[in-house]
């Protein structure tokens, strides 16, 4: 009996014992055979040590191989956490001393050093502890030397070299070039340190950044490293040669800035502008500048978010649009002798032109008699392109269209590339537009709620009451009707006036065409990717991406014209005393209107004669005339591009060698 | 009570052959007790040296299997103990015990890892009372209630309210330490003996309510300390600190989780080389058997371990006296409980407490008194097989 109750207590016993220990053995299971791999994957994280060996990414160097990007090595200083939280102190000791060395206080240093978790505010390192954490960047080589000299009182802390971009030319084509910054945490591609964000870095990303190399070293728990387990080495990126010339494109910016200089001075608003150097034949950039620029240099520092905001990120010459003025009647021109009107026969150029009910004026109303197209281009007559214009539009059917219009002038401004971006090798280029029928049509039904609310509730919140009933009005007459391509629609369009949208880049392009008869190129500004060891990867050639309609005789006609603009006509005053027997050259000002705004100013010119090879298109926003602001600054770079021509000559007889 | 032991004591089969079997039990009690012990002994050995292999001139091993060798010196020579004379010497082993403990609080003691539990004599000779004096309060416990009086069944009132008295010493002392992990070992195998003694239940529903009780206090009162809640806290997420309490416990389980199925072949845990487990080559000492033998050989540990205790069960159910079934179970208590101890805290299923583990963990104390305590189930069962 007594032994029973011994035996029941023994079975539970027994019973316990048996479970304890089958517990055990499906955890050991569980964690060795279900869940293992994890632990595979976890215990090799621990015990090898990756370093990410950046590699030295591609310099941007212009078209004689001067550099425009190039590499500058900056001492950082980093602090390995291993090594640190294995000291007694844990690593306390090391940083109090470091802080001093650096000259910061000791609780940045710290803060910077230890792991981001759940309840550790930043700054902190959100990285593996396995990987050295920066602790400075902006160190000066001889801390850096003394830091890294004195490896017996910092052990835990390295020093590193780290590569930091450059710009040799200062704020010049900043917004061609790029920038360089870290991925977004949620970017796919992230792991690299930086990426190209803008301009040619973001463009040619891919080749300028080269592969980043890893060192994989066996370390044990306390961090010392005792092996190599693989290593790869870095790839250096590859360079890119362009086709901008840095003087060029120096020459460029300093027009632009001084022309912007002037504007104002006179008291226009010059709130931006751009310039565009383009090889006539080939379609290569020489150079673009924009207005306004700045540092490229405080990327590599890092940038606060108020700096950034404040920065002009916007490229002026691929991202800038407006309307183009005079510079458009080399369009209106060619589709008008397309269309049959003779360029030499004698048209009449009054002051003011009546379309529908409403008279349209030559620039301040001039009456300037009787004269052939190429005096229209050289004084840049308005009133005898509206004629052609009210005439074609009345030829489409006017406002019954048949059923194909040829619209002449529109179908000529999309042969010289306008309405459709250029394709050139930079990132979040425009499109302007070349509007029509259809575009006005699409527009209204586009904004019509828009209008009908407006033409109820008016304009409450302007402070001008006269433009908020002008406003009111018409609204209330788009509300009712629109979308209706007017004969004045077709008048504006004709002088590059109303709805009419253009990139200085676009522009250029077209006055290419018009340069090297009739040849649309996508421009590109890189030339050649070349390895670190001088092989050529790819050579980039700019596509021919299209061909104007015109004939030959025309964009003669044309271009001989424009060779009187800056002699005797509307540029004349800008280009008095040029010496055009050194460099002879061509263009047409244009000075575009718009509501409320200063005129855009815009110089687009081609030269020499009679081989053009560049073409240099000026545009200033609000900046006044096209003879005032935008000519000078054209006059300007033309001078510089002639100084250089001499070099140019050399330069190209060593290339043929 | 069929489910208990591997062989069932009478066979219907002929005389001969019952000869024969019996002969077979005869050595087998025995050999069932020391081919384990002597099995585990020798992975702990290995795992000793492969934990210990990158550290140069390290003697550890060595002095590891001294302890082994002395272990199984006092194995055999207990096992030869009559427990009748045994018993008449059970006062003076526990005071003995009770001094060493008594010693530790003193000068004489020593502080190692954290916990002063350690007596040192002269160069590198130290010991561990608490150790020696588990063997002690086995004995103890089973005298108080092994003797049950004339007419009774069971150990009455007065025995267990002794029995509680003689736990409560050793338990008080090693608590003062603090070695809490050692000190909840006492207790359980203070409860496992009362059990197998054949206490009345209400006794345990007693200790059920002291203990909810204990814990409600600890709680309320804050008597716990940081460190020992952040223990707990760290069992319930590990990666919540990797770096710092959690960081024994990851380590643990990654050595052990990247052994996979085969083990990584012994002498060839990375984790191993590069000490990333601290404290492996004792309490730790699973996570090598874990990466380096794998599931196939750490399983083997823990199988020779339920081996080993459930021929321990076998002889506490075959004990003609009682005092000789409270011995063996209270012997299967503590090796099973500090087993479950150590290996789950070293799988994150407990909050890491420095228990080691029996016969394997490195430690000349623990390893010694084990194999001891295997001494008893042997004194035990040769009893069983000449009573009288």
């Amino acid at each position: 009996m007594r032994r029973s109750a011994h035996r029941g207590r023994l079975t539970l016993v027994f019973v316990v014992v048996t479970a304890l220990m089958l517990t055990l053995l499906g955890r050991l299971w569980h964690l060795q055979v279900v869940t293992g791999p994890s632990y595979v994957k976890a215990a090799t994280e621990a015990r090898v040590r990756s370093v990410v060996l950046p590699p030295v990414r591609g310099q941007i160097l212009d078209v004689n191989g001067r550099p425009l990007v190039a590499n500058e090595t900056k001492p950082q200083v980093s602090v390995d956490y291993m090594a640190l939280i294995h000291q007694p102190d844990g690593g306390k000791d090391v940083l109090t001393r470091l802080a001093a060395a650096l000259g910061r206080p000791y609780q940045e240093i710290a803060d910077r050093a230890r792991l981001c978790g759940r309840d550790v505010p930043r700054p902190c390192w959100p990285g593996s502890p396995y990987q050295p954490i920066v602790v400075a960047d902006d160190v000066s080589v001889r801390t850096a030397l003394w830091i890294a000299e004195r490896q017996s009182e910092f052990p835990g802390v390295s020093t590193a070299l780290r590569p930091v971009r450059t710009y040799p030319l200062g704020s010049a084509g900043a917004h061609m070039l790029g920038y360089l910054q870290p991925p977004s945490p949620d970017d796919p591609a992230g792991g690299r340190e930086l990426i190209g964000r803008d301009g040619l870095e973001a463009e040619y990303d891919r080749e300028l950044s080269g592969r980043t190399g890893i060192r994989q070293m066996a370390v044990d728990s306390t961090g010392k490293v005792t092996g190599l387990v693989r290593e790869e080495a870095a790839v250096a990126g590859d360079t890119l040669v362009t086709s901008i010339d840095a003087r060029v494109q120096e020459t460029a910016e300093r027009a632009l800035a001084r022309a912007v200089t002037a504007a104002r001075k006179r008291g226009e608003p010059a709130d931006s502008g751009a310039a565009v150097v383009l090889e006539a034949k080939t379609g290569r950039v020489t150079a673009i500048a924009n207005y306004p620029t700045y540092d490229p240099g405080v990327w590599a520092e890092g940038i606060s978010q108020r700096d950034y905001e404040n920065l002009p990120l916007v490229s002026a010459a691929v991202q800038g649009q407006w309307p183009p003025g005079s510079t458009w009647k080399v369009t209106s021109t060619a589709a008008a002798a397309k269309a049959g009107y003779s360029l030499r026969a004698s048209y009449d150029c009054p002051g003011g032109y009546k379309i529908g009910g409403r008279v349209f004026h030559n620039f301040e109303s001039a009456e300037l008699g009787r004269m052939d197209m190429h005096q229209a281009l050289v004084v840049s007559c308005d009133t005898i392109f509206y004629r052609f214009a009210e005439k074609m539009w009345l030829r489409d059917g006017g406002l019954a269209p048949v059923k194909r219009p040829k619209d002449p002038m529109r179908a000529m401004a999309e042969e010289f590339g306008f309405g459709t971006a250029t394709g050139v090798d930079l990132p979040h280029e425009a499109a302007g537009r070349v509007p029509g029928r259809a575009w006005k049509k699409a527009n209204w039904e586009r904004t019509r709620a828009d209008s009908c609310r407006r033409a109820k509730t008016g304009y409450p919140e302007m402070t001008d009451r006269k433009r908020a009933a002008y406003l009111k009005a018409i609204a209330a007459d788009n509300c009712r009707s629109g979308g209706v391509w007017w004969a004045g629609d077709a008048a504006n369009f004709s002088i590059g006036q109303g709805d009419v949208l253009v990139t200085p880049l676009q522009l250029a392009r077209g006055y290419a065409a018009l340069a090297n008869g009739g040849k649309v190129f996508s421009p590109r500004i890189g030339k050649r990717i070349v390895r670190p060891d001088g092989t050529v990867v790819r050579t980039i050639t700019p596509p021919v991406v299209g061909k104007v309609g015109a004939s030959r005789k025309t964009l003669r006609f044309i271009r001989d014209a424009l060779a009187d603009v800056p002699r005797s006509g509307t540029a004349a005053g800008a280009f008095d005393g040029y010496a055009f027997e050194r460099l002879p050259i061509a263009g047409k000002t244009g000075t575009a209107e718009a509501y409320g705004r200063q005129d855009t100013s815009w110089f687009a010119s081609f030269g020499p004669l009679k081989k053009p090879k560049y073409v240099v298109v000026v545009v200033v926003s609000q900046g006044g005339t096209g003879g005032s602001t935008a000519a000078p600054a054209a006059r300007e770079i033309w001078e510089g591009i002639a100084a250089l021509s001499h070099d140019r000559k050399k330069h190209k007889k060593d290339g043929r060698r | 009570m069929t489910a208990l032991g591997p062989a069932p004591v009478r066979l219907p089969v002929g005389r001969a052959t019952r000869r024969r079997s019996q002969a077979l039990l005869a050595l087998s009690p025995t050999w069932g007790l020391a081919l384990p012990a002597a099995a585990l002994s020798g992975i702990g050995l290995l795992l000793v040296w492969s934990a210990t292999r990158n550290e140069p001139g390290s003697t550890l091993p060595q002095r590891q299997a001294l302890s082994v060798g002395i272990g199984f010196v006092l194995m055999w020579a207990v096992s030869r103990i009559d427990l009748r004379v045994l018993r008449a010497y059970v006062p003076v082993l526990y005071l003995l015990g009770l001094a060493g403990l008594v010693a530790v609080l003193t000068p004489l003691g020593r502080t190692v890892n954290g916990s002063h539990a350690w007596i040192v004599f002269g160069d590198g000779f130290q010991f561990q009372p608490s150790e020696i004096a588990k063997a002690a309060m086995v004995l103890a416990l089973a005298t108080a209630l092994g003797e049950p009086r004339d007419g009774e069944r069971r150990p009455g009132a007065g025995a267990v309210l002794l029995a509680l008295g003689l736990a409560a010493l050793p338990v008080g002392l090693i608590a003062l330490q603090p070695d809490y992990g050692t000190a909840l070992v006492f207790l359980v195998v203070t409860v496992g003996v009362i059990a197998v003694s054949g206490a009345p239940k209400r006794w345990f529903a007693a200790f059920a309510a002291a203990g909810a009780a204990v814990l409600f206090l600890v709680w309320r009162l804050d008597l716990i300390r940081p460190y020992q809640l952040q223990r707990l806290m760290v069992l319930a997420d590990p990666d919540a600190d990797p770096m710092g309490m959690g960081y024994n416990a990851t380590q643990a389980r990654i050595a052990i989780g990247s052994g996979g199925l085969l083990g990584k072949g012994l002498f060839q845990g990375e984790q191993t080389a590069g000490h990333f487990v601290p404290e492996q080559h004792t309490d730790f000492i699973f996570t090598v058997a874990g990466e380096e033998l794998g599931f196939v050989g750490a399983a083997c540990v823990i199988l020779l371990m339920l081996a080993l205790l459930w021929r321990g069960l076998w002889i506490a159910a075959k004990s003609p006296t009682p005092f000789g079934t409270a011995v063996a179970g209270g012997v299967v208590c503590w090796l099973a409980f500090q087993t479950f101890v150590n290996v789950g805290m070293t799988m994150g299923l407990l909050p890491v407490a420095g228990l080691p583990l029996p016969f394997v963990s490195y430690g000349g104390s623990a390893t010694i008194s084990s194999l001891v305590a295997v001494g008893l189930l042997a004194a035990v069962n040769r009893r069983t097989r000449s009573p009288g």
